[in-house]
Order: structure tokens, then C-alpha cells, then sequence
């Protein structure tokens, strides 16, 4: 992607653009957990060879590793999407009083409308709760250009600063033009030095600087009115910060707008006054004064929540806001029509079929969860799920998991369900948990499992890769961000170790063993743990042994739709006289054998051996 | 301003080449000197299910989602997918559909029923509606998996954009062992 004649101009999405914008800033560190829609960022970064990058285990490591980097002088970014931030908040908010010596950007990922989250929250709300300036660009170009600009003010101010993206700027794509890296190594002593960065790291270890980075109570009473005066700086800076910028026009309509919600409202309303906003806390409160007296009629069009509307309105500025725009959900052109004009931007004419059949998202052909929420709805118990591809497990016809709330959560859920019904439950409870997410915060939860005599078993579904987010490696594949080879973590000694004594294994595509395997240790009144292990379909590391397809024999199959249980898409119905029948497409089935151990009549047989 | 800009949806299901082919769609605009932005989501979303790719182009684009009712080219990988974005289209739009159906697991389960003669319905409503073998294309030039190219071919008919712009953004985005089988598939799929 980087030629050599500069400036050139290239299509990248906006956290391509980020990791670009970390390689021009000259960024030493960057650390970070998967999580869409923020993943790419590291992804991307891996091509910039002069830059240490890597997967954390958490969002919380992440940005402890970041922060020790700033600590030691050098630039360092650490990225998530945004309920990372909830898990990195710790750190993040005592990073705040502390401050920096190199630049420490921290980079929230949220996704309005949950494309592939939880929940929706506004992360410009952590701006505001942890005294920490927040940029938020509109498009790729942007997002390169204010990594550069956060590492500057970070710098400047000596604070944290937060990046924010939204779904529709980390994954869309626009032009951005290249430049230089430019090399930043900051000289701790506050002169500049050109000459390696071994001097400027190794100064902090001579000057330490405890009572700036040791939040003892004395030491971090004497940083909170030095973060208390920063954002009054800050203030002043939004102020003649010539990215809030006012476009004006026509004066009778005034939008107050920020990162790609902007665009939506330009794209509606391109004649009207903008003002944008770069940075999104704190806010440039004389500008929006200023823009606010200058137009007839003044909305703020926010994605989520009020967040400026409430500030503004705090001012004792008349705007128009939520009352227009909804708070829910992700923003749209039309949205900003329909909130301003009225408009109704849908055809309204009749479809042309009435009902279109749905197209959900499912679980891979071959996908290892499948055995497993089949066993464990075969069994009937109540099943505290947790974050990953595996949630899938709730829908149709699955429908086998009962629980999911946050990253490690269900062992957690298990536990407390266990001891609130106490001898009423023995025995119908378990906790289903992935690799990546185990390693995430299940640890924990699982230690006070063994801690506090609960009896729970937790089912780790080991696949060997973070794969909901596009298969990145983590502590237990035995490999690292830019792929090279590492200790992998063994999941048993780990159990052992936190006190669980029961530990079995058993193959994902093997159901009797699974099934009779799990129900020996949810009925054992004892903590315990499965590792269901066989590596996800798309998994890339190993190569995986040719499968071969099954296949139906018509003239066995009976048309009982067993096999339909377990909702694999290469399971199809084939309407027929006298009776319809099963059939398997060879294009997409990938011999996992999960529909032949469910037949009856073993109808269902391997592609060869029904010549 | 959107009225100098042509949005283009791309529809599809996942694991048709939708992404790949929004890709090299918006890299020859930008080579053929337009800005342009494009947008879909990745993640949960596409595991199996509908996906979707906007791509705007002009002088200058704002928005990277397409303004209801602006859709000027409706550009189907699936019958089926075709339908849902009725309410979105411009007056007189041009529908570019690849006659292939991939039948939704209610539909695999028999729960559902496959909507019979989409693409009739569509010929009857929308003038500019247009039918595209691209399978066939893809086959004929070769490598039945450059079906996504031989389809973006067709497409690329009905935009400014110079046939060199195209054969480069061809080059950009796919591993110079594919490049001569795509090239082939994408005049085959720009002569239907």
C-alpha cells in the first residue's frame, strides 16, 4: 500500500486508515483485543514493521501496555470496540490523572445499531466520566490526520486521548492521501532528540517521576486539580482548534454535528449551516455560542445518545434534538430528513412479493458449537452463555442457550444461578464459554467457582481462534498477532491450577461421548470443566484433513427430520411424493458427521461410500 | 450533492464475493477520478446472512450510506435479495440481477417457500431490469468462482468509467494468478 511517490491517494476504510495514521505518527506500541467493528486496526497495523503490535488478552492488558509504553516516552495506541472500553475503564480513568510522556491514544470502536455488539452505549460519555478529550473523525481521511492530532494534544496536554469511531467509520471506505511517516520519538527531558530512541526510553528509568505515575491518595490528590485545570485548557484549545469547523451557508437552518452522523446531514441537507465537531469533549462552548446566534433554527444531530444536546441545552442555547431524532439506533440521510423536513424518503408502493423469507446469520457448516447445543439441549439444561460465534446458539432451531450479557459472563451467571436455587438447580446448570473469551475474563469467574464451593460445570468450547471477529489468534492458538509461533496456553494445568479437579475433554463432533461426558460432570456436585475441542472450519493455522461430504440415501431416509435439529445450512428439505426426504448439498457440507450420528436409520452416510 | 452522485446497492448473501466486488467497483471509480465512498458491515452480520455494500461516487460524496429512495443502480448477486430493497430505489432505476438463488434456511427446513418468478416480476415493474448469467460468464472464461467480476462486467457498462480503470482496480484487488481468468471473466460479463 505505501509506494513510493507520495502523496498518493488510496481507498481505506477508516480503521485502515488508523493503523496508517499510527505508522505516520510514528507510533512505537499498539496493543488491543478484537472486537468489531475496531478488529482491522491491528490487523492492518502488523504491515508497519517498525511498530510493536499485539493481541492482548483483554482490553484492559491492552491499554496497561499501552500506558506503560507512554510511561516509558514512546507513542502508543491501544484500540477496542466500545464495551472494551467498559473493561479498560480501570486503567484508563487513573491514566487520566497520571498523564503521559509519549502520546497515549486510545481508540473506541462503537457500533450504533449493534451490528455485531451487545448493546449500543456512547462512548463519548467515557470522555466526559474520565476528564479525557475525544476526536472523532467523519471518514478515513480524518481518521488518519487526527491520530496525529491526538498524539500532539496527548503530548501537549499530558493526558490520554480517546479516538472515537463508529461502525460506519471504521468500516467504510473513502480516499485518503498518504504522507511521510514522520519520526517521533519525544525526548522525555523535553528536549527534542534525533538520535534513537534507546536515550529517550532509557531517561525514564534515571528520572522516574513518582509522584506523577504512583497514584498513591497524596499523589493523586495532587493530579486531580491538575486534570481539573487540563480540561479548562482543553476548553480553550476546542476553542481555536481549527477542526471544529463552522460551514456557513444558509442561515436559516444550523446543524451542530460530528463524525459520519455530519455527512448523513450534509448528504441531506447540503445547503444548510454545519458546525462539525473534531473533538467531541470538551466542547467549544463560545463557538457553539457564536454558530448558535448566528442561525435561525439550531439542531444537533447526534447518533445515540443527547450528549451534546444536553451540554448545550445546559448553556441555556435553544436546540432541537431528541425530539426529532431518534436515540436508538444507527443515523441515516434519511433520518436527518425525516427529523428536519418531515420527509418520508421510502417508496411507497406495494413490494412485490408480500412476505420474503428471513436470512439470519448461522452457525458455519461444521461448525463444532453445533454438536455441543445440540447435546445440551438433548439434556435439557439451562445453559449461561457468553460472547462469541456460539451465541448463536439461542436461535432457531438450536435454541440452547440462556444467558449472554458481557465478555465472561455465563460463568458467573452459573454460579449465581446455582447458589440462588441452590438444591433445586444441582445438576441443570452450565456455563458455555469460547477459547478467546475464557481467556478474556473467564478465568476469574471460574476461580470463584472453586473459591466459594460453587458446584457449576463450564464447558470451554476451545476452537482455537477469536473466530465472531475473524479468526485472530489468542494466548491458546500457540501463535501471535503477526503470526509467529509462541507457547499456547494448556487449558487443563490452568484449571488445575485455579483448584478445579474434574477436567475432561471431549471431541466437539462426537455426541455420545459428549453427551455422556458433560452429564457425568453436571451431575457431579463439584466444579468442573469440559473442553470441547476441534478447531473452527475456518481456522487457518493447520491445515485441516480433507473431509469428505456425507449424503442421504433416498431410499433409507424416512423423513423424520432428526437431522433438521441442528439447523446446518448444507441440511436442506426436498419436497417429494410419497414422502419428502432430507438432502445434504455437497458444495457446503463439511463432513463433520454431526446429522449422520443424529439418523435413526442411518440414512445419512459418507458421499463415497454411496457409489 | 447527491444529485451528481450515482449510488450504487450491491445486495447478496454471504460468501458470494458481494465485498470483493464493491472493492474493485470503488477502487476504478476512484482511479477513474471520482470520490467516492463505500460502506457494509462485517462481524456477526455475515455469518451466512444478507449482506450489503453501498458505494457513492461523484465529485464529492458524503454520506457512505445511500439516502433512501437514491438507489440508482440496484445490483443483485440473489433473486430473493433483490426484493427487499424496493422501498429504497430511485424513479426508473436499473436492476442488475446474477440469476442465482440460494434458498434461506426457513426455506431449507421447508418452513418457507422460495418466491416463484422474481425475475419476471421484476422484468414487469422495472423497465431497466436486466438478467445476468454471470455463472455461465464465469464458467466460459474459465474459473466458475470469477463469477462476482464477470458480474461487476456487466455493471460496468452502465457507469463513466473507463475499461482501463476497470482492468486496473482488477489488478488491484485480487492475486496476479487470478488476474487473466477475472480480465476474461469481466468482458465477457461487459459484452452481454
Amino acid at each position: 500500500m505505501s509506494k513510493k511517490n507520495t502523496p498518493m491517494k488510496v481507498l481505506l476504510s477508516g480503521n485502515e486508515a488508523i493503523a496508517r495514521g499510527a505508522h505516520e505518527a510514528g507510533v512505537s506500541v499498539a496493543s488491543a483485543y478484537p472486537g468489531t467493528p475496531s478488529t482491522e486496526i491491528l490487523e492492518n497495523i502488523i504491515q508497519y514493521k517498525e511498530i510493536y503490535a499485539e493481541w492482548a488478552p483483554n482490553e484492559k492488558v491492552a491499554v496497561e501496555v499501552a500506558t506503560g509504553a507512554a510511561i516509558a516516552g514512546a507513542r502508543a495506541m491501544a484500540t477496542m470496540k466500545h464495551v472494551g472500553v467498559n473493561v479498560a475503564a480501570d486503567p484508563l480513568f487513573t491514566a487520566s490523572y497520571t498523564g503521559v510522556r509519549g502520546g497515549l491514544v486510545i481508540v473506541s470502536a462503537d457500533d450504533p445499531d449493534m451490528h455485531s455488539s451487545q448493546n449500543e452505549q456512547d462512548n463519548r460519555n467515557y470522555a466526559k466520566f474520565s476528564k479525557i478529550p475525544m476526536l472523532e473523525p467523519a471518514d478515513s481521511q480524518e481518521a488518519k490526520e487526527y491520530v496525529r492530532i491526538a498524539f500532539e494534544l496527548s503530548e501537549q496536554f499530558d493526558t490520554p486521548v480517546f479516538i472515537r469511531l463508529t461502525t460506519r467509520t471504521s468500516h467504510a471506505k473513502s480516499v485518503v492521501t498518504l504522507e511521510e511517516p514522520q519520526f517521533h520519538a519525544r525526548n522525555v527531558l523535553g528536549s527534542q532528540s534525533k538520535n534513537g530512541r534507546a536515550a529517550v526510553f532509557g531517561s525514564f528509568l534515571v528520572h522516574p517521576d513518582r509522584s506523577k505515575f504512583v497514584m498513591l491518595p497524596q499523589n493523586a490528590r495532587g493530579r486531580h486539580p491538575f486534570v481539573e485545570k487540563r480540561l479548562k485548557r482543553l476548553t480553550d484549545f476546542a476553542e481555536t482548534f481549527d477542526r471544529n469547523e463552522m460551514i456557513m451557508q444558509d442561515t436559516s437552518c444550523g446543524i451542530i454535528s460530528s463524525g459520519v452522523s455530519y455527512h448523513y446531514a450534509r448528504e441531506s441537507f447540503p445547503d444548510a449551516s454545519f458546525l462539525k465537531l473534531a473533538m467531541v469533549y470538551p466542547l467549544p462552548v463560545e463557538k457553539i455560542r457564536q454558530f448558535a446566534s448566528t442561525v435561525k433554527k439550531l439542531y444537533v444531530f447526534e447518533e445515540l445518545d443527547p450528549f451534546f444536546e444536553d451540554q448545550i441545552k445546559a448553556l441555556g442555547i435553544e436546540v432541537t434534538g431528541k425530539e426529532v431524532f431518534p436515540i436508538c439506533g444507527e443515523f441515516n440521510p434519511s433520518v436527518a430528513a425525516q427529523g428536519i423536513s418531515g420527509t418520508q424518503d421510502r417508496r411507497d408502493e406495494a413490494p412485490l412479493v408480500e412476505y420474503l423469507p428471513p436470512r439470519p446469520p448461522n452457525m458455519c457448516p461444521g461448525c463444532p458449537h453445533r454438536g455441543i447445543f445440540y447435546t445440551l439441549k438433548k439434556m435439557n439444561v439451562f445453559v449461561a452463555g457468553d460472547i462469541g460465534c456460539y451465541t448463536l446458539g439461542a436461535l432457531p432451531p438450536l435454541k440452547t442457550l440462556d444467558t449472554c450479557i458481557c465478555m465472561g459472563g455465563g460463568i458467573g451467571h452459573a454460579q449465581g444461578i446455582d447458589k440462588a436455587l441452590r438444591d433445586k438447580v444441582s445438576g441443570t446448570t452450565v456455563a458455555v464459554i469460547g477459547d478467546s473469551t475464557f481467556l478474556h475474563s473467564g478465568i476469574t469467574g471460574l476461580l470463584n467457582i472453586v473459591y466459594n464451593r460453587g458446584t457449576s460445570t463450564v464447558i470451554i468450547l476451545d476452537n482455537r481462534t477469536t473466530a465472531m471477529t475473524g479468526r485472530q489468534e489468542h494466548p491458546g492458538t500457540g501463535f501471535t498477532l503477526q503470526g509467529q509461533e509462541t507457547k499456547a496456553i494448556n487449558y487443563r494445568t490452568l484449571c488445575a491450577a485455579l483448584g478445579v479437579e474434574h477436567i475432561r475433554t471431549v471431541d466437539s463432533y462426537n455426541l455420545k461421548d459428549a453427551e455422556r461426558i458433560i452429564s457425568e460432570e453436571v451431575s457431579r456436585p463439584e466444579p468442573s470443566v469440559v473442553i470441547a475441542e476441534r478447531p473452527c472450519k475456518l481456522y487457518r493455522r493447520v491445515k485441516q484433513p480433507q473431509t469428505t461430504p456425507y449424503t442421504v440415501k433416498e431410499d433409507i431416509c424416512k423423513g423424520c427430520k432428526d437431522c433438521l435439529q441442528i439447523g446446518c445450512p448444507a441440511l436442506q428439505w426436498k419436497t417429494q411424493k410419497p414422502v419428502d426426504k432430507a438432502f445434504i448439498n455437497q458444495a457446503l457440507c463439511a463432513g463433520c458427521s454431526i446429522c449422520a450420528q443424529l439418523c435413526p436409520v442411518d440414512a445419512i452416510v459418507r458421499a463415497e461410500d454411496n457409489e | 450533492m447527491s444529485n451528481t452522485t450515482k449510488n450504487i446497492l450491491m445486495a447478496g448473501v454471504g460468501g458470494q464475493g458481494v465485498i470483493l466486488a464493491s472493492e474493485i467497483v470503488a477502487e476504478a471509480v476512484m482511479l477513474a477520478g471520482f470520490d467516492v465512498k463505500k460502506s457494509e458491515v462485517h462481524g456477526m452480520a455475515q455469518r451466512g446472512g444478507s449482506v450489503t455494500s453501498h458505494v457513492c461516487f461523484g465529485e464529492k460524496v458524503y454520506s457512505p450510506i445511500i439516502r433512501d429512495g437514491e438507489v440508482d443502480i440496484l445490483f443483485s448477486f440473489e433473486l430473493l435479495e433483490t426484493l427487499r430493497f424496493q422501498s429504497v430505489l430511485k424513479d426508473d432505476p436499473i436492476i442488475l440481477v446474477n440469476q442465482q438463488k440460494i434458498l434461506p434456511p426457513s426455506v431449507l427446513l421447508g418452513k418457507d417457500v422460495y418466491p416463484e418468478n422474481i425475475a419476471g416480476l421484476l422484468q414487469e415493474r422495472y423497465p431497466r431490469f436486466k438478467l445476468i448469467n454471470a455463472q455461465g460468464l464465469a464458467q466460459q472464461a474459465g474459473n466458475a468462482r470469477a463469477v462476482n467480476v464477470a458480474f461487476v462486467g456487466a455493471l460496468s457498462r452502465y457507469l463513466d468509467v473507463p475499461e482501463s480503470s476497470w482492468h486496473a482496480a482488477i489488478k488491484a484487488m485480487l492475486p496476479p494468478k487470478l488476474v487473466e481468468v477475472n480480465l476474461k471473466a469481466f468482458t465477457l460479463g461487459r459484452d452481454t
